[in-house]
């Protein structure tokens, strides 16, 4: 069996979100390391779990998704993070690719567009 | 844009959200003013504040039992008060944020708030009108209200 390559910090202020993503995960390689619910808890998984990937919500409470990807990104620039959000405008996404996140899916979404936007994310050079 | 797109706009969202996340389709009934009454609200509420070049809410009002059927659509176990609550506000959350898609990014949005109970009341903004949205899927009734000024 291969063995996990890239560690997933799942972030989303709803917990029906974060427990679909973590089912959803089907991509080979891909292990979920533990799950935050705002961007403040967030920068402490990640200094604690050393994730290589994260999924990113937008509106979030005590700290939204697009600060959150500045400072990760700051901390950790080899990062990969994919911005999963309702906000469905063009600006919203590319603000959020300007912050140096690496994708972004809207929701709602299938488990298929999921794990696209995944296996995306871990193929880029 | 004209209250018949701004309508189109949200009926849009909700005929994504439920052919997307739950795979079954919903149909919206002939949406409506509620002129004489506040719209009734169902089991479970889900509130998104809205800011910015319009103001107001989306709202998002279903029966438990179909909430608890969308989560099982959804592979989800936990039917919990807490993910009932977690559920309607974040299908609000989602509908409200696919609007910008349309009305741009300074309609700006709150994270959600959650009424539980039918005798819960929303706060509407003064002179507003609110829109009923009826949603039918499977054999359940919810309802989407927007009241934007």
């Amino acid at each position: 069996m291969e063995s996990p390559r890239h560690r997933l910090l799942v972030v989303d202020d709803s917990n029906v979100i974060r427990r679909r993503i973590e089912r959803a995960n089907e991509v080979p390689g891909i292990e979920f390391v533990g799950s935050a619910s705002n961007g403040v808890e967030a920068l402490e998984m990640h200094a604690r779990l050393q994730p290589t990937l994260v999924t990113m919500d937008l509106t979030m409470p005590e700290m939204d998704g697009a600060e959150c990807v500045s400072q990760l990104v700051q901390r950790d620039p080899q990062l990969r993070i994919l911005v999963i959000s309702a906000l469905a405008d063009k600006l919203t996404a590319i603000e959020a690719l300007e912050r140096g996140a690496s994708g972004f899916l809207c929701k709602p979404f299938t488990d298929r567009q999921l794990n696209d936007a995944l296996r995306k994310l871990i193929d880029a050079p | 844009m004209s209250l018949e797109s701004e309508v189109g706009v949200f009926v849009g969202a909700v005929l994504q959200y439920f052919g997307t996340t739950v795979q079954q389709a919903a149909v919206c009934g002939t949406p409506h003013l509620a002129l004489n009454a506040p719209p009734e609200l169902s089991d479970y509420t889900g509130v998104i504040r809205v800011s910015g070049k319009r103001s107001g809410l989306v709202a998002f009002t279903a029966p438990k039992s179909m909430l608890s059927v969308m989560l099982m659509r959804m592979q989800e176990t936990d039917m919990s008060h807490a993910n009932l609550c977690d559920l309607v506000g974040e299908v609000a959350n989602t509908l409200a944020g696919n609007a910008r898609r349309d009305f741009g990014q300074q309609f700006q949005i709150s994270v959600p708030e959650v009424i539980s109970g039918r005798e819960g009341r929303l706060e509407y903004p003064v002179a507003g009108r609110p829109i009923v949205i009826p949603i039918e899927w499977r054999n359940y009734h919810a309802r989407l209200i927007v009241c934007l000024r």
